[in-house]
């Protein structure tokens, strides 16, 4: 097995320098009575081909829908206000909506955490693998339906044929989770977009899901963005992983370096309040308080009130640092955690200049919807 | 490091080794399954509950793991008296609750509470947060309000909720913070002992350890017992002195919790431990990945109940004893139970054995497929001639999800060492 695995990195980028997905900017915003909710606020990362992207970060973070707006199912009150989200040469958020229609179970698929819920419950397993097919590959019935079963069979259903008629809820969670995942591959996606695929399962299936999903990427070299709250499971899924928190990336690196040389306090702090296997602690470390109002979100750092290592400085936006290739982290602790070089106590002006120069990735963002009330009122 | 942090614990548990708090004794709950004309005829049970006995002893912590519909919810509703046993009897300091009198029984509460997993469905949203935690001593006697409300201040107070948020609705606050009404809540009537079922697998990450660590706290405070019941292992280990494993309605194994983890000594809990996946990406563990998904528990597999899934078994070429015997929880040394006839054959060395047998049975499976062609399920040009081929793939991937016994090895990240 070990040696069919995909190679790390950097090799495969020699190899296949493509990216499958590339969002750059990405903003989606939700209107509410009481104000606007930036769930996603500038988003960047992109995937590569054979390549497994985990997300992490607590509920609320804008993983999720971060997920939803690359798939356009934003519905309003919410809308994506910028930025461009590229599948293979494809802006899919300049496509019409016909167009999305086309590719969204074609070329991207997307699997959810309660497959229950996803599936339609008065349409046999097979029927709605066939629907899939005979949509976006314009196959026949007969030749879709052998297809819906060899999927089923590939997917490590048992009696794939029997399997097809039955009903979703004729089968348990972990059979379920295998249909979905059947389908969303049936067209051969060239992007897997798995929203806690395992979270509703228990280990001993979620271990059966995991090697199911590492298997079918080998075979079909698709990219896979994998958005889990379980650390565990990105550490074994993962080759790259993006910390999000209030609608940001905070942090991202490769695996490895996440887990041994993370940067972020919020990594930090998640990577040491999770209980480990074989390891006994009288207490575990906590991150403080709760995860801030969306509507009521801090200036500057939005992690500052909950770190423990909040400096004044951290009242104005922090710089995305580069660490080293590819380890960015969006904090004013310098690459080795000591103090900013501009000082704890830097004013904001100076604060602002030092993080422009710092930082790899543009920070302050156009706000289109306060653009758009100046031009109307203008 | 680790050990010397063990070692820590109140040495109160420890000389309280034959205090028992709770005693569960053969302990039956059947759910029936109806049907036949008009729904009226019972035509089979549901073995929620089959015959399970263990002690909880005073000031421990017990945690019971299991996959969902093993039986560990149910019984511990069975045990809080939140449903009717079928056959058995739990004893709570020393007395049978189902021989208690009435009188009796209603103090019981007072001895016994519990909080439940979801934080958004165990409040209830018409009641302020000083009736949801007033109400239990309100029920027993604490007319005076000013009295309860002091009451429930210090109660909130210990839980780390502020003080002002009595008259708040559950709706206003967080998930964790509604747990930790949940726990003032278990509180209010000072039990001796809670039962928390999945307190904290609602809860974010970050949540999750705070709840935790304010468990382990109150414990000490008020020298609480504790029957938790839980799915994550490793929040289980953390948490627990003692800890059982449940499958299909039975405890399985029932150890200390070091003892437990480092050294398993049933089947089952072998491969529960080893479906965990671990946060370090460069830990390359050799997994033994369960077959198949949990017989139903209207008919349980006879003989022992694992043997269906049971890669020991296989290991031991198929023992007709494991299909014919139900295996009795016995002692495989210094009072770590296990039920498997093959206890003393669980060893790492075993373990090992049983993945590299599977590994070589996998290779063989996928060199037949390749070699017997493409089958019906397969498409003509999906069947390869060389044992990487879809062909291969196809049945090794079927293999992985087939009911039946045996493991199958993973070599777990096969890139970047």
């Amino acid at each position: 097995m070990s040696a069919q695995t995909p190679p790390p990195p950097a090799s495969a980028a020699a190899e296949k320098p493509d990216n499958v997905l590339e969002i750059a900017g990405l903003r989606t915003q939700f209107g509410t009575l009481d104000g606007t909710v930036k769930a996603v606020d500038g988003v960047s990362f992109e995937i590569k081909r054979g390549q497994t992207l985990g997300v992490v970060g607590e509920s609320g973070c804008g993983k999720s829908v971060t997920a939803m707006s690359v798939m356009r199912l934003i519905e309003r009150p919410g809308e994506i206000v910028a930025g461009s989200a590229v599948l293979s040469g494809t802006d899919l958020l300049a496509l019409s909506d016909s167009e999305m229609e086309a590719t969204r179970g074609d070329r991207m698929a997307m699997i959810f955490q309660e497959p229950m819920t996803s599936l339609n419950p008065v349409f046999t397993c097979g029927d709605q693998i066939v629907e899939a097919l005979t949509l976006h590959r314009s196959m026949g019935r007969r030749e879709a339906r052998r297809r819906a079963i060899e999927m089923l069979a590939k997917v490590g259903i048992p009696e794939p044929e029997q399997r097809a008629g039955q009903y979703p809820h004729e089968l348990s969670g972990g059979m379920r989770q295998r249909v979905m995942i059947a389908m969303a591959l049936s067209t051969e996606p060239e992007l897997l977009i798995a929203d806690e695929p395992t979270t509703a399962l228990d280990v001993t299936i979620q271990a059966q899901i995991l090697e199911l999903m590492k298997d079918l990427r080998e075979q079909n070299d698709m990219a896979i963005m994998l958005i889990t709250h379980d650390l565990g499971v990105v550490a074994e899924m993962a080759d790259e992983v993006v910390v999000m928190y209030g609608g940001k990336v905070v942090e991202r690196a490769d695996a490895i370096a996440i887990y041994e040389r993370p940067h972020h306090p919020y990594t930090k702090g998640l990577l040491a309040s999770i209980p480990k296997l074989g390891e006994k602690r009288r207490r575990l470390d906590v991150i403080k308080g709760v995860v801030p109002n969306p509507l009521n979100l801090p200036s500057g750092c939005m992690f500052k009130r909950r770190c423990p290592v909040a400096m004044p400085v951290c009242d104005s936006p922090p710089p995305v640092r580069q660490l080293e290739d590819g380890h960015i982290s969006r904090c004013w602790l310098e690459p080795d955690g000591s103090e900013p070089a501009v000082g704890a106590n830097a004013s904001a002006e100076k604060a602002a200049a030092a993080a422009e120069d710092i930082s790899v990735e543009p920070l302050v963002l156009p706000d289109p919807v306060k653009d758009a009330d100046k031009e109307s009122a203008a | 490091m680790t050990e010397q942090q063990v070692q820590e614990r109140p040495v109160a548990k420890a000389v309280s080794k034959y205090d028992k708090l709770l005693e569960v004794d053969d302990l039956y709950k059947y759910f029936p399954v109806k049907g036949g004309l008009m729904g009226l005829r019972t035509v089979a049970h549901v073995r929620a509950v089959d015959g399970v006995s263990f002690d909880v002893r005073r000031g421990e912590t017990l945690g019971l793991v299991g996959e969902s519909g093993c039986g560990k919810t149910t019984l511990g509703k069975v045990i809080l008296q939140l449903l009717e046993g079928t056959d058995g009897r739990v004893e709570l300091n020393g007395k049978d609750i189902a021989e208690m009198s009435s009188a009796e029984r209603k103090e019981v509460p007072k001895q016994m509470q519990v909080v439940f997993q979801d934080p958004y469905a165990s409040l209830n949203p018409r009641m302020t947060v000083g009736e949801i935690v007033g109400e239990g001593p309100m029920v027993h006697g604490m007319k005076d309000k000013q009295q309860r409300e002091k009451l429930v201040r210090d109660l909130l107070a210990k839980v780390g909720l502020n003080q002002s948020h009595v008259h708040r609705y559950p709706h206003e606050f967080s998930g964790g913070q509604r747990q930790r009404i949940g726990i003032a809540r278990a509180l209010a009537l000072h039990p001796e002992f809670v039962v928390l079922d999945e307190p904290v697998s609602a809860l974010d990450v970050s949540i999750q350890s705070q709840v935790l660590n304010l468990l382990a706290d109150l414990q000490e405070e008020f020298g609480l017992t504790y029957l938790f019941i839980a799915h994550n292992l490793a929040v289980v280990q953390h948490i627990s002195d003692r800890v059982g494993v449940m499958y299909l309605g039975k405890l399985v194994e029932l150890a200390e919790v070091e003892s437990l983890y480092a050294q398993p000594r049933h089947p089952y809990t072998v491969a529960l431990l080893s479906a965990v996946p671990e946060a370090d990406p460069r830990r390359r563990k050799k997994r033994l990945v369960l077959k198949g998904d949990v017989p139903s528990p209207v008919a349980p597999p006879p003989g022992c109940r694992f043997h269906s899934r049971c890669w020991l078994r296989e290991q031991l070429d198929y023992p007709e004893k494991c299909e014919t015997v139900e295996p009795e929880m016995h002692d495989v040394g210094s009072g770590h139970m296990s039920a498997c006839h093959y206890a003393e054959e669980v060893t790492p060395e075993t373990v090992a054995a049983a993945a590299e047998a599977q590994a070589r049975h996998e290779d063989s499976l996928a060199a037949a497929k390749a070699a017997a062609g493409p089958d019906d399920t397969t498409p003509p040009d999906g069947g390869g001639d060389d044992d990487d081929g879809a062909g291969g793939a196809i049945g090794r991937l079927r293999g992985a999800g087939a009911r039946g016994a045996g493991v199958l090895l993973r070599g777990g990240r096969g890139k970047k060492s």
